[in-house]
C-alpha cells in the first residue's frame, strides 16, 4: 500500500504543468525558456535573463506553492480569516508566476522572428486603433517609463468589445485586474530587476530596445484565437 | 534629559504632554525639518550629498551603487520635483509640507512621488554611516527593549517588514505619538510615515535599485548587512532627541 502511494507520487511529480500533491492540490514548477539565456542579446543580457528566470520567477513559484498549500489547509479547516489573509500572498506570487510565464513567450531571438512587426489581423487592428505600430510603441514606452515603482505595461485585447488596449498594472497584478475581459497579448516587465544590471536607471533605453526581440507571432496567435 | 525608569512594569517614558497632538505633531515635523535643514523651498531644491564619500560604505554598499542611486535616481527626483513645482504655490512650503499636501489623503497628486523620494533618500543616506551597525545603547536601547521585547526581536521585525514589502518601498522604525511607542512600519513606493503623522527614526530602501548591483535578487542578504554594518544608531538617537526637544 505504502509502495503504491510512493510510486503514484513519483509519477505525478514529473508532470510539466504541475504536480498533484498527496491531497490533489496542483502546484507549479518553473517553465523552461524557449531559448537560451544569451539568445536575446544585446537587447537583454544573458545575466539578466538567467537571474530573472532562475531566481525571480522561481521564487514567485516557490512562494505561490507555499501559499496554495496554506490556503488548502485553511479552506479544509474552515478558517475564514486565514483564507482572506492569504489573498495578498496569492496575488503577489501567483500574479508573478502568471505574468512571467507570458513574458518569456512574448520574447524571441531575432533569428526566430523576434522584432518582426505584426502582420495581418493584429497588424491591421493596431493601425486601426492606434494609427501605426510606431504610435503604439511610443505610447507603451511612455506609459512604461512613467510607471512609478514596480509593475507591467501591457498590450491587451478586450475580448468583449474586440478592442485593443494599453494598460499598466502595479507590482504583479495580472492584466485581468484592470478588466475581467482583458486578454494579455504582450507584457513588458518594468520592475527594476528586469533591466537594472544592463540599463541601470535608464528604463527608457530598455523599453526602446526590447521591441527588437518582441515576439509578435505569439501576440498574433492569441489575438486570432479571440478574434477569429 | 528625560528620566527613564524602566522597571518590571515599565514606567511610561515621560514625554511632556501635548495639547491637541495633531497640531503639535505637525509643527514638530517642521521643527525637525528645519533642524535637518529642509527649510522652505525658495527657488530650486538642491541635491544634498550623503554625509560621507561615495565609497565610504564599501564593501557593504558599493561606490557604484551610490553613483547610480544618489547620482542618478536621487538627482532625478530633485530635478523633476523642481520642474513640477516651479511657478506653483508649493515652492513656498517646506518639503515636508509639500509631501503631506501632495499625498492628499492617499489620492496622490503628481509631485508626491518626487517630493517624497527626495526626502526619503536624504533620510536614508543619513540613516547609515561607515562602521555602522551593531546595537544602540542608553535610552534608545531601553525604548527598543520596552516596545519590542529585545533588540533581537526589533531587528527581526524590521528585517521582516523590509523583506515582505512587495514591489518597491521602504521599511521604517518610527515613533508613534498616538501611543507613545516605537513601531516598525512598511510603506510602498514613495510613501513615508510623515503622511501617517509618525516620526521617522530609521529607514531602509527596498526598491530594487537600492541593492540590485550589490546583491541582485538577494534582498534578505542586503538587509542583514544593513543591520550588521550600516545602520547609524547615532542618527536614530539624535532623531529621537529631536522628538523630545520638539514637544512643548
Amino acid at each position: 500500500m505504502a509502495l503504491r502511494t510512493l510510486l503514484t507520487r513519483k509519477i505525478l511529480a514529473n508532470s510539466p504543468l504541475g504536480t498533484l500533491g498527496f491531497r490533489g492540490l496542483q502546484t507549479f514548477s518553473l517553465p523552461d525558456l524557449p531559448y537560451d539565456y544569451g539568445a536575446l542579446e544585446p537587447a537583454i543580457s544573458g545575466d539578466i535573463m538567467q537571474l530573472h528566470h532562475q531566481k525571480h520567477h522561481q521564487t514567485y513559484i516557490t512562494n505561490y506553492n507555499k501559499a496554495l498549500e496554506q490556503l488548502d489547509d485553511a479552506v479544509a479547516k474552515g478558517d475564514a480569516p486565514a483564507v482572506v489573509k492569504l489573498q495578498s500572498a496569492i496575488k503577489f506570487n501567483g500574479g508573478g508566476h502568471v505574468n512571467h510565464s507570458i513574458f518569456w513567450k512574448n520574447l524571441a531571438p531575432v533569428r526566430e522572428g523576434g522584432g518582426e512587426p505584426p502582420k495581418s489581423s493584429l497588424g491591421w487592428a493596431i493601425d486601426n486603433h492606434f494609427g501605426s505600430l510606431e504610435v503604439l510603441i511610443q505610447k507603451m514606452n511612455a506609459e512604461g517609463a512613467a510607471l512609478q515603482g514596480s509593475g507591467w505595461i501591457w498590450l491587451g485585447l478586450d475580448k468583449e468589445l474586440k478592442r485593443l488596449v494599453v494598460e499598466t498594472t502595479a507590482n504583479q497584478d495580472p492584466l485581468v485586474t484592470k478588466g475581467p475581459n482583458l486578454v494579455p497579448l504582450l507584457g513588458i516587465d518594468v520592475w527594476e530587476h528586469a533591466y537594472y544590471l544592463q540599463y541601470k536607471n535608464v528604463r527608457p533605453d530598455y523599453l526602446k530596445n526590447i521591441w527588437k526581440v518582441m515576439n509578435w507571432k505569439y501576440a498574433s496567435d492569441v489575438f486570432d484565437k479571440e478574434c477569429p | 534629559m528625560v528620566a527613564t525608569a524602566v522597571t518590571g512594569i515599565a514606567t511610561p517614558l515621560k514625554f511632556p504632554l501635548f495639547s491637541g497632538f495633531q497640531r503639535s505633531s505637525r509643527s514638530l515635523q517642521l521643527r525637525m525639518s528645519q533642524k535637518a535643514g529642509h527649510g522652505v523651498i525658495t527657488g530650486k531644491l538642491e541635491l544634498r550629498p550623503p554625509p560621507y564619500p561615495l565609497d565610504a560604505l564599501e564593501p557593504h554598499m558599493s561606490r557604484s551603487t551610490f553613483e547610480y542611486h544618489w547620482g542618478k535616481h536621487h538627482r532625478a527626483y530633485v530635478d523633476n520635483l523642481n520642474k513640477q513645482i516651479a511657478g506653483t504655490e508649493l515652492t513656498g512650503k517646506t518639503l515636508e509640507d509639500v509631501i503631506v499636501a501632495t499625498y492628499n489623503s492617499g489620492n496622490l497628486l503628481p509631485p508626491f512621488n518626487n517630493a517624497a523620494q527626495v526626502w526619503n533618500h536624504d533620510f536614508f543616506w543619513e540613516s547609515m554611516k561607515p562602521g555602522g551597525g551593531g546595537k544602540p545603547s542608553g535610552e534608545l536601547l531601553d525604548l527598543i527593549n520596552r516596545d519590542f521585547g529585545s533588540f533581537e526581536e526589533f531587528a527581526k521585525e524590521f528585517k521582516t517588514a523590509a523583506a515582505t514589502q512587495f514591489g518597491s518601498g521602504w521599511a521604517w522604525l518610527v515613533y508613534k505619538d498616538e501611543d507613545k511607542k516605537l513601531a516598525v512600519v512598511q510603506s510602498p513606493n514613495a510613501v513615508n510615515p510623515l503622511v501617517w503623522d509618525y516620526v521617522p527614526l530609521l529607514t531602509v530602501d527596498v526598491w530594487e535599485h537600492a541593492y540590485y548591483l550589490d546583491y541582485q535578487n538577494r534582498r534578505p542578504d542586503y538587509l542583514s548587512i544593513f543591520m550588521e554594518n550600516l545602520v547609524s544608531w547615532d542618527a536614530v538617537t539624535s532623531r529621537l532627541e529631536s522628538v523630545k526637544a520638539g514637544s512643548a
